[in-house]
């Protein structure tokens, strides 16, 4: 079995496994939806990872996407969960296309504060709007699939198995791209961006590429949270959102399309049991998780050491 | 690359493990009365809201329990049976909220939860709460919005809106202070900052159409430098400057301004004042307003359970007990009244249904005085509030000229948005 | 007229406050390369000092012109502990990873520190605001500013000019710029380059420490103090170029100067004034007003 087939094995069987306990155990939907949200966007900051670069600015999408599917849902009406994960993706890819022009100029430390620099405007447009709220936000409109409902007491499963397949096409779909050439090339960029020149292949463009990708994911990813959590406000927007996924995608490592996903479920876990055990000291709680994870595994890691190679 | 993503499935199966078995053995017999209660414990909010909150429910719920509450709330426990608090931090963000909104209703077991000064964190967890069947009381958050855009059966409010609170302070300086031309703000750039802001111009606006907005500034949240923004303020010659700044926030501006003039040269009205004023009662300069959000306090009436809650509060923590204190005060005596009202006398427990039957359009008393649910078709509280000008006596902080406002005069009734409603105020108040 | 002057002054008092406070974020990146995230927590961390030990100093009725140095006194003491215990004990084992390995350690850090200072003083608000008003004000053109404020600017210039004498100057100092310049080259030198790292990180830590105690007389101290701080630090450090001293000075020059207009005449656009100024620089000059050429390797 070829590292394709062993991946799809794997993210078939993650899916069945994700579904079963889903049904089993209720309680578990939410938080898991909402991890496999805020997975999708890590995922697509593994790509930029993978591809050397790392971006402190997914927020920015991650709130465009969620803004587009709750004002369309609470404006015009729209509900149905498949149109507005979609139109959420679509908006933060337009929006990928026009600053990618900018942000693929930029490396290393200037990258990640530009984009950083660019999701903070956006909170800031955000706070001052207030027909959407300001820093209240608003409430998304409970969605449906395929006209029944999805979200509520009832719905609550179908919204959790819908963003499982989410997850699983998505991981999937970014699995099948590292295949292609253009998705080999994120490696060889990380390396070596002159070598990569020399080959004749446009790095500006290569990069403006997987930015857009990475992007849509995060759209989609803040679509999707948007949609289960029922509200959204200019925090999606923040540095420390950002943040939380660039540590996030940190912690799971580059290794394989279902990492992010994984991270990104225990990053949850670990935050919930923070709170609920030491409601007076959680941020030291998860300090010195976060400090143990980045001692003791640094096989979550190991993809960044490889970079050392790169001129700093 | 598969022993990373083996590690993380491991730690994942633990740390499930883990979060999950706590909350097995924490499931025991039902008897007690649980309830969750959520407010700051950390970051910026904690100090002045979310910590006297926190107080506020410890030193109530033991007396409670141990039946050394002055009328009405004599009995023990609530109904007779213990109340058992489980503390949650609201720090962290609307989406983390409501997910551990969700953990206490379906792991912890609670009977009714408690909480909530954010008001970005009421809008989000009011769908929830019937989502989940939940018996939900916000004590503070201001937000109009929950109960005016939305009708809810399992959520309940004790705490009036901010609404009151802007209206109040343009009626109280209209009838303090003569001729007032330019009218200046500073306040924090997010929702509260801005409604009260916005609240306070068209209230002004109604009561004199010709008074000129000099100039208003809206620093972000937590800026904590306003050397700029109060020399733009002193240039700008307001007659007076409205302020709904609290907390660090609030005493930087206090800290900053007073040296410099600013609150001699305009009238301050200083709408969520009182948070500052245990600390830094002594540099508030005179003429400044100061609001509570409401009767607490300084502004509380003197009836007996004020005096008790005064005294217990402060024997316990060393320090009165602020506005917060208060109205968490509020919402657990509101339960307790809702609880037993259902109860009528009988031994077994009242059902959900029947608690939140009895809840509806109820009138309880707080250490603040009379609340009544009167709004959001008896799911909303109204109330009255004060306003008093900062005098100081000798050493001793006072306030004196204090004019209460009850709550029809300031609050919207039932079914009208507080926009419309101000404007449609007379000019005539 | 007025106005101007007014914009030009709360724009100078601004940009020394922030020129102080992220002028110990820019060493640290200079030398270490490590964008240091605790850095809000050593600001915090000074400003809680300098409360304590200046308010004990003046309810013990002793000078309070003396205060003052109390409060950088406060400030060197937490640089002195909190810097070598991060450093030693846990930032010289990450040395080699990834910049952004070392960031998120920081950002590790920085939630810990937080929380062990709620642990230290509580929720409540501390206060030393006595420095703050004693100095009087100073009223010309119409205009009132506290004498503080251009204290403060004073300190801002020294310590610039007192950061750049060393590193320029002492021998000591040269020999950070090697560092600076090329690691490697300066360990086969011979260089006690873990020395020099310790220094510089105790260094920037008692910056930013000083920071917060001339800050604490003028607000009151409270939790998160420090999360506000970060970005405006990051911001002024990458807008002046990561590394470069001077860059500081200019890149807070101009967020306090451009600040300081958007209050004065449009407020509304405040809000990402910093962030706009951000964007602008970076998209004409990529690395920051000042970066430092670096050779690329291939």
């Amino acid at each position: 079995m070829n590292a394709r087939d062993r991946t799809l094995v794997t993210l078939v069987a993650a899916l069945v496994a994700l579904l079963a306990l889903g049904a089993l155990l209720p309680p578990w939907q939410f938080l898991a939806t909402v991890a496999l949200a805020k997975g999708c966007a890590v995922l697509g900051l593994m790509l930029l990872l993978r591809t050397g670069l790392v971006s402190f600015g997914q927020g920015l999408y991650f709130c465009l996407g969620a803004y587009s599917a709750g004002s369309l849902g609470q404006f015009f009406g729209v509900t149905d969960a498949l149109v507005l994960l979609t139109v959420g993706s679509l908006v933060a890819a337009v929006v990928a296309v026009v600053l990618g022009f900018l942000l693929a100029n930029y490396r290393s430390i200037f990258f990640a504060m530009l984009s950083l620099a660019l999701s903070m405007i956006l909170y800031g447009l955000l706070v001052k709007s207030e027909a959407l709220g300001s820093t209240d936000g608003f409430n998304v409109t409970p969605p449906t699939l395929a006209g029944s409902a999805i979200s509520g007491h009832d719905g609550r499963f179908s919204l959790y198995a819908l963003a499982c397949v989410v997850a699983f096409a998505a991981a999937l779909s970014l699995d099948r791209y590292f295949h292609t050439p253009l998705g080999r090339l994120a490696a060889a960029i990380r390396d070596n961006e002159l070598r990569v020149e020399y080959m004749g292949a446009s790095v500006r463009q290569a990069i403006h590429v997987k930015y857009v990708i990475a992007c849509s994911l995060a759209g989609l990813g803040g679509a999707l949270t948007g949609l289960t959590v029922g509200h959204i406000d200019p925090e999606m927007a923040y540095w420390t959102t950002s943040g939380e996924f660039v540590f996030v995608a940190i912690l799971a490592g580059t290794g394989s399309v279902a990492a992010p996903f994984l991270g990104s479920v225990l990053f949850e876990i670990v935050r919930s049991v923070a709170y609920q055990h030491s409601p007076n000291t959680w941020q030291l709680a998860l300090g010195t998780a976060m400090l143990l994870v980045i001692m003791f595994l640094p096989n979550g890691l190991w993809s960044m050491f490889a970079t050392r190679g790169k001129a700093a | 690359m598969k022993s990373s993503l083996w590690q993380c499935t491991w730690l994942a199966a633990i740390a499930a493990a883990l979060a999950w078995i706590p909350s097995t053995a924490a499931a025991e017999d039902a008897k007690p009365f649980r309830v969750g209660i959520v407010t700051f414990l950390s970051g910026a909010a904690a100090g002045p809201f979310g910590v006297p909150a926190r107080n506020g429910a410890e030193v109530v719920v033991e007396a409670i329990n141990a039946g050394t509450v002055v009328a009405p709330y004599a009995s023990k426990g609530i109904g007779g049976a213990p109340l058992e608090i489980v503390f949650v931090d609201e720090a962290g963000g609307t989406t983390k909220q409501v997910t551990e909104y969700r953990n206490l209703v379906q792991q912890k077991n609670v009977d009714a939860v408690i909480g909530y000064i954010s008001s970005g964190d009421c809008l989000a967890i009011a769908p929830v709460a019937d989502e989940l069947k939940k018996l939900t009381v916000f004590f503070d958050c201001g937000t109009p919005r929950i109960f005016e855009d939305a009708s809810y059966k399992y959520l309940f409010r004790t705490g009036a809106t901010a609404t009151m609170d802007n209206v109040a302070a343009a009626l109280y300086l209209h009838q303090h202070k003569k001729n007032i031309r330019k009218i200046a703000g500073i306040n924090q750039n997010y929702a509260w900052g801005q409604d009260s802001w916005n609240d306070f111009v068209a209230t002004m606006k109604v009561l004199d159409p010709n008074v000129q907005i000099a100039t208003s500034q809206m620093p972000k949240l937590l800026a904590g430098q306003y050397g700029a923004e109060i020399s733009a303020i002193l240039s700008a010659d307001a007659d007076v400057v409205h302020s709904s700044f609290w907390g660090g926030d609030l005493d930087a501006l206090i800290l900053q301004g007073a040296p410099r003039g600013l609150f001699k040269k305009s009238t301050v009205v200083l709408t969520a004042g009182e948070t500052a004023v245990q600390k830094l009662g002594g540099q508030i300069p005179d003429g400044t307003i100061i609001g509570a959000r409401g009767p607490f306090d300084m502004f509380a009436p003197d009836t007996e359970l004020n005096r008790w809650f005064r005294k217990v509060y402060t024997d316990r923590y060393n320090v009165p007990p602020s506005y917060p204190s208060y109205k968490m005060a509020q919402a657990i005596f509101g339960l307790k009244a809702a609880y037993e009202k259902a109860q009528a006398g009988a031994k077994a427990s009242p059902s959900q249904e029947q608690i939140i039957a009895a809840f509806e359009h109820l009138t309880f008393e707080g250490p603040g005085g009379k609340v009544t649910m009167g709004l959001g078709k008896g799911h909303q509280a109204v109330q009255g509030t004060a306003y008093g000008t900062v005098k100081h006596v000798g050493d001793k902080f006072t306030l004196s000229d204090v004019a209460t406002y009850p709550a029809d005069r300031v609050t919207p009734p039932d079914g009208v948005k507080s926009e419309d409603w101000i404007k449609g105020l007379k000019a005539a108040k | 007229m007025r106005e101007l002057l007014a914009v030009v002054i709360d724009g100078a008092i601004y940009a020394s406050w922030l020129f102080v406070v992220a002028i110990g974020l820019t060493l640290i990146y200079g030398v270490m390369k490590i964008l240091n995230m605790a850095h809000g927590s050593l600001y915090a961390l000074g400003a809680y000092a300098a409360a304590s030990l200046g308010g004990a100093w003046l309810a013990g009725g002793h000078s309070p012109y003396a205060s003052y140095a109390i409060l950088v006194l406060a400030a060197l003491i937490v640089g002195l502990i909190a810097g070598p215990l991060l450093e030693r004990g846990l930032l010289r084992f990450m040395y080699g990873k990834d910049e952004i390995v070392l960031l998120l350690v920081t950002y590790a850090v920085f939630l810990i520190l937080e929380d062990v200072i709620k642990l230290i003083w509580g929720v409540d608000p501390y206060f030393i605001a006595q420095p703050y008003g004693m100095l009087g004000n100073l009223d010309f053109a119409g205009l009132t500013y506290p004498v503080y404020s251009f204290v403060l600017i004073a300190v801002a210039i020294f310590t610039g000019i007192g950061v750049a004498w060393v590193l320029q100057r002492t021998r000591p100092g040269k020999l950070l710029l090697v560092v600076i310049h090329d690691r490697e080259v300066s360990l086969a030198m011979g260089i006690n380059v873990s020395l020099f790292y310790l220094a510089t990180f105790t260094a920037g830590a008692m910056l930013a420490a000083i920071g917060g105690a001339l800050t604490a007389p003028t607000v009151s101290v409270v939790p998160g103090m420090g999360v506000e701080v970060i970005v405006l630090a990051f911001a002024v450090v990458v807008i002046g170029g990561l590394g470069s001293l001077p860059g500081a000075a200019l890149g807070a020059l101009i967020v306090g100067l451009v600040r300081s207009a958007a209050v004065h005449y449009l407020p509304q656009v405040e809000l990402f004034s910093i962030y706009l100024v951000m964007a602008l620089v970076l998209v004409v000059r990529p690395k920051g007003l000042f970066a430092g050429f670096e050779a690329r390797k291939i």
